[in-house]
């Protein structure tokens, strides 16, 4: 029997699959209904200070190999969403919050306001490539903004505070650095990548009504890896992995990497949300035969 | 590779291959496609440059299926403008549907605007199973009733309703739904409509202890689960891939239904 069971920066998982930020995760009972369905753990749809209504549809679409997105960060603001998240106890499993913010001190008045005892963790993300005034189309994703960012955070949440960073942004090693010394402790890597673009040629238009989105799925799986490589030499807080896991199998690379814990998106749509099941069987399966009896051995042991 | 890697959800551009006068103001589009809906479901329908949205399919005879839509909005106004021939992006059907079952043998179906159109595709097929079945359809005012050539055809009982009297009985669906109700013979009731008369509906099938199916339409964004715009309060599922159309089990642990609904920023509004 395989104990699957982690500790990232200190909240203790069930097993090592977290919901990622954007996909479901826009009310509190989704996320309860996504635990039920074997998530260890969940971070909310990211949340601003204003309500968004988001870019116009399409803002998703599939492609052969991944899954292009530009949401345009769509969340009803911090005070109806403060609201929203709230009782979070019946979800059944650690809730991570997910702030943005157009500069640092709009990041400094959510974690004042927004941020609750009831989450877990707050995941503060720098690298969005798709909400112009957010992210990297913001210039979040260099080591000063991510210090200046972190560093307002830091002196207003006592939460386990983790950085979630874009495979664009490079060196992505310095921009970690940056984060563990302003006070992060864990990161998450990574956000989408690009962002890329996909022509729908009959209608001669493209496909996304933003007309450039977010790369994730497999197509990110390698960009992925190599980043989560790059951290776990450039620091000593825990990675969350994320990008393109759809099976076990990728779950164990991306630990093996350096990863603690694996954050699924895109997999739901390949897979449903017994993505989280498929997940964690196939890991113990893998693990049973190779001999190995908890996650926790995994990490890092073939970092590159 | 594994199959279920290559599953994508691309939009057909499909050309308009004809248009009818539904009503006033709503038109009937139809495309030449083998959909393979089944009554209930939906599809997006994108207009290049301009959005995608969500339409309940009105239509389906296998060769084409047609979508009755209003004009009433940028997107549908646009779509009012377009002629035969002009091409929209379809992807889908999604949603669960409308589903027969097993000795229901005298059922009633409740309409109420584009809702009488799967209910009315879902009556011809459950006709083939000689159920005897009950059409109720309701709307403000004569005006606004939809399909009702389309229902003269059914072999079914038909009833009408009208806020205003000024067509058929005078006053809400619930009236003649309980009259059928209290008979004791009715096995299934079936919903599609405005969410405060589907409310009114399940409430009586509930009194009488009779089983139903709703279609509970709420904000959709992907259609297959992923962007959570379209997930109820209660059970958390989204109704895009989880409905549109759930039991009176389903309906039960829906807090939100008759309620309150989601914009598309996520932030609640109640019904009125």
């Amino acid at each position: 029997m395989i104990d699957l069971s982690t500790e990232f920066a200190g909240l203790k998982l069930a097993n090592p699959t977290v919901l990622a930020s954007g996909i479901l995760g826009v009310t509190r009972d989704s996320l309860k209904y996504v635990v039920h369905q074997g998530a260890g753990a969940c971070v909310i749809k990211s949340i601003s200070k204003e309500e968004r209504k988001g870019h116009d549809a399409p803002n998703m679409h599939g492609i052969e190999g991944g899954f292009m997105n530009a949401v345009g960060y769509s969340n009803a603001g911090w005070k109806a969403s403060k609201e929203e998240f709230s009782g979070l106890k019946e979800v059944g499993a650690p809730v991570i919050a997910s702030i943005i913010g157009k500069d640092a001190q709009e990041f400094a008045f959510m974690a004042e306001h927004f941020l609750s005892d009831e989450f877990a963790a707050v995941e503060a993300v720098l690298s969005c490539p798709h909400t112009p005034g957010y992210g990297t189309l913001a210039g979040q994703g260099t080591p000063e903004s991510t210090a200046e960012i972190t560093r307002e955070i830091r002196k207003r949440t006592k939460l386990p505070l983790f950085i979630k960073v874009s495979p664009d942004s490079q060196p992505i090693g310095e921009i970690v650095k940056a984060a563990e010394a302003e006070g992060a402790d864990g990161i998450t890597a990574v956000n989408t990548m690009g962002p890329g673009i996909q022509l729908n040629i009959e209608a001669r238009a493209p496909v996304l009504h933003f007309g450039r989105g977010g790369v994730s799925g497999p197509a990110l799986r390698p960009i992925a890896a190599r980043c989560i490589s790059d951290i776990y030499q450039s620091v000593k807080i825990p990675i969350m992995g994320v990008g393109g896991v759809t099976t076990g199998h990728d779950a164990i690379e991306f630990m093996m990497l350096g990863a603690s814990a694996v954050q699924i998106g895109t997999a739901i749509y390949y897979r449903g949300l017994d993505v989280f099941r498929h997940i964690t069987d196939e890991m113990s399966e893998w693990m049973e035969r190779e001999g190995f009896s908890s996650v926790k051995e995994l990490i890092g042991i073939a970092h590159v | 590779m594994k199959d279920w890697l290559c599953k994508n959800d691309q939009p057909l551009m499909l050309p308009i291959q004809r248009i009818e006068d539904e009503a006033e103001g709503v038109k009937t589009y139809y495309f030449s496609h083998r959909l393979n809906s089944r009554p209930g479901q939906f599809v997006m329908m994108w207009i290049p440059r301009l959005n995608e949205k969500p339409f309940s399919i009105a239509y389906d005879t296998g060769e084409e299926f047609g979508l009755a839509i209003a004009a009433i909005g940028p997107f549908t106004q646009r779509l009012a403008a377009m002629k035969v021939g002009d091409r929209v992006g379809i992807r889908g059907p999604y949603g669960k549907p409308f589903t027969i079952v097993d000795n229901a043998k005298h059922v009633v179906m409740v309409g109420g605007g584009y809702g009488v159109a799967p209910l009315a595709t879902f009556a011809e097929q459950l006709r083939t199973k000689s159920s005897k079945i009950h059409f109720i359809n309701g709307a403000r005012s004569e005006h606004k009733l939809l399909f009702r050539d389309r229902l003269a055809k059914l072999d079914a009982e038909t009833y009408y309703t009208t806020d205003d009297g000024s067509f058929g009985e005078k006053g809400r669906v619930t009236a003649p739904l309980e009259r059928i109700l209290k008979t004791g013979s009715v096995d299934f009731v079936y919903t599609c409509g405005p969410e405060m008369m589907e409310k009114a509906v399940f409430d009586l099938a509930e009194k009488y202890n009779v089983p139903s199916q709703i279609s509970i339409e709420r904000y959709m964004k992907c259609g297959y689960g992923i962007c959570g715009a379209c997930s109820v309060d209660g059970t958390g599922q989204p109704v895009c891939c989880d409905g549109p159309v759930v039991t009176n089990e389903q309906a039960r642990t829906i807090r939100e239904f008759g309620v309150h609904h989601r914009k598309g920023s996520g932030r609640k509004e109640m019904f009125a």
